[in-house]
């Protein structure tokens, strides 16, 4: 088998070599070089190119802490925890999932069985010194309850920074305002899910 | 030696200090926006309205931070090696006339500390003494960094002084006085009296050999930041090496003002105008600094060392050949 088609790797047949002079060996050589590079003006190329930066003036900074670049949908931050659209009350059901896959171990739970006979969580903290948002958690959850959020400002005074549940909970009031995101990343639904599942067939 | 005249030349080595102290500051500022601009930043911007009062933050700073002497240097040489730099610089201005005589008070002054008659070569022999503060301070520091520092500050002074003395050796000899009064009095009758037109060689050599005598970009090699950290300054803290800065960008200043005096006419016939060409004119050389710190690169010291030895001295010299034939015949 003839293997030079797989040797060339070339993306398309347009490569050329770019045409650079012979390091001069002789004298005279290099001192028509000198000449040359003195007289071709390639100095002031350069501070033609900065001062029309400074003149056009399109400046990029983004001053951080009163401006901020939007984050995309899937960044994995701070977690949040949602709400049901319908009835307001949280997703968690209390399965323990993330507690169990998390791991950095710093998913802490409790639950009880409230009077309705429903499971309730009493206690939930996420360590944020230990976590180290990879997302698991938000993929395991069945509910879509966990979820990543985008509050990447986390810097604290001491290495143990614990954000207890209702500080993850959507706010009743932002819910009903409609303000809660779906988490686009890991885990959640992909969009047009609807259209890709096909009905079970009954009989083959 | 009369007692008026003494208290005007006291006031005026105090205003010169002053100014020139404040300016080096808020030269810092200029070429942190300037050099900010070019790279589509927008530099300090938080302290003060558009970042104004960095100067005065930087300031607080230098001035509270602890002094500290590390344990292996040479303590005497160490210490006084930044005042060697701020002060050789701010002695280099005494014989820089910075503007025309004017009339205050119905008494005259005139803004020159010292008009003595080798003005220029007073001016340059200070400038040269400066150096030693790099050298004395990177060779006392017990730092490699700092020794590269200090081998290659005295390197690039026997490059570069040999041009800056060269190149005005033709303008010298053209005015026939080394006074920088007189320099501006032979050019006082306007553009076209300028030594530029007649001595353009001389002027690109000796804005060249400014470059390296301020140590600014393309021969920014004593303090060279990505090579050797801050060379003679990597030991240095607070004030001393807000000394060594001090005497930088004063350099600049005064060196930004006697390119314009020897070459561009400096002050003119001593109008309000001219005054006003001075400053422009230095603002622009000053201006000049920064702008090639933004787009130029740095060379090598022995890349320095050949261009001075090689390339600019004989031209220097050549052209020191032309004038004097020229003005023979």
């Amino acid at each position: 088998m003839n293997h030079e088609q797989f040797n060339n790797r070339n993306v398309s047949e347009t490569y050329y070599l770019v045409d650079i002079e012979d390091y001069p060996t002789d004298g005279w050589g290099k001192f028509k070089r000198v000449v040359k590079r003195t007289f071709r003006g390639e100095l002031f190329v350069g501070l033609w190119v900065v001062l029309r930066e400074m003149i056009k003036f399109d400046i990029h900074t983004v001053q951080y802490p009163q401006e901020k670049m939007p984050i995309g949908p899937r960044y994995r931050a701070v977690h949040e925890m949602k709400r049901l659209w319908e009835s307001g009350t949280e997703r968690c059901i209390g399965c323990g999932l993330c507690e169990k896959i998390c791991i950095s171990d710093c998913i802490r739970m409790d639950t009880r069985v409230d009077e309705n006979s429903r499971k309730e969580v009493t206690e939930y903290s996420i360590n944020l010194g230990r976590c180290i948002f990879c997302g698991y958690c938000a993929e395991v959850c069945p509910e879509l309850a966990i979820t990543h959020g985008g509050r990447y400002e986390n810097a604290s005074e001491q290495r143990e920074h614990f954000v207890m549940f209702e500080d993850m909970l959507t706010p009743i009031d932002a819910l009903k305002a409609g303000k809660q995101l779906e988490f686009e990343g890991f885990g959640a639904i992909t969009p047009h899910e609807d259209e890709r599942v096909k009905k079970t067939p009954l009989s083959y | 030696m009369d007692v008026a005249y003494l208290i005007e030349t006291v006031i005026k080595v105090v205003v010169v200090l002053l100014i020139f102290s404040a300016l080096a500051g808020i030269g810092t500022y200029f070429e942190r926006k300037v050099l900010a601009f070019m790279q589509r930043r927008l530099g300090p911007m938080n302290v003060g309205p558009y970042g104004l009062l960095q100067v005065a933050a930087d300031g607080v700073k230098l001035f509270t931070k602890e002094d500290i002497i590390p344990s292996n240097v040479v303590p005497n040489i160490f210490k006084i090696a930044p005042v060697i730099t701020a002060a050789t610089a701010f002695m280099a201005a005494a014989a820089i006339p910075f503007l025309p005589q004017f009339t205050l008070f119905g008494y005259t002054v005139h803004p020159i500390v010292a008009d003595i008659n080798i003005g220029i070569l007073y001016v340059l022999g200070m400038m040269g003494v400066g150096l030693y503060g790099p050298l004395l301070g990177g060779m006392a520091s017990a730092n490699k960094f700092s020794l590269l520092s200090a081998a290659r500050g005295a390197a690039v002074f026997i490059s570069y002084e040999v041009v800056t003395g060269l190149s005005i050796l033709a303008p010298i000899m053209i005015v026939g006085s080394l006074s920088l009064v007189d320099f501006n009095a032979y050019q006082s009758g306007g553009i076209t009296h300028w030594l530029v037109w007649s001595q353009p060689v001389a002027f690109v050599l000796f804005w060249i050999a400014a470059f390296a005598e301020t140590g600014r970009t393309p021969f920014h090699l004593i303090a060279n930041d990505h090579e050797i950290i801050d060379g003679f300054g990597t030991e240095y803290s607070g004030m001393r090496w807000g000394l060594f800065f001090i005497g930088e960008y004063a350099n600049m200043f005064f060196i930004s003002f006697v390119i314009p005096l020897l070459f561009l006419g400096g002050y003119g016939d001593g109008s309000f105008l001219g005054a006003l060409g001075l400053l422009g004119k230095m603002a622009f050389f000053f201006f000049f600094f920064l702008w090639t710190r933004a787009a130029w690169p740095d060379i090598r010291p022995d890349q320095l060392m050949w261009l001075c030895w090689k390339v600019l001295m004989p031209i220097a010299v050549i052209n020191i050949v032309i004038t004097a034939l020229v003005m023979m015949f």
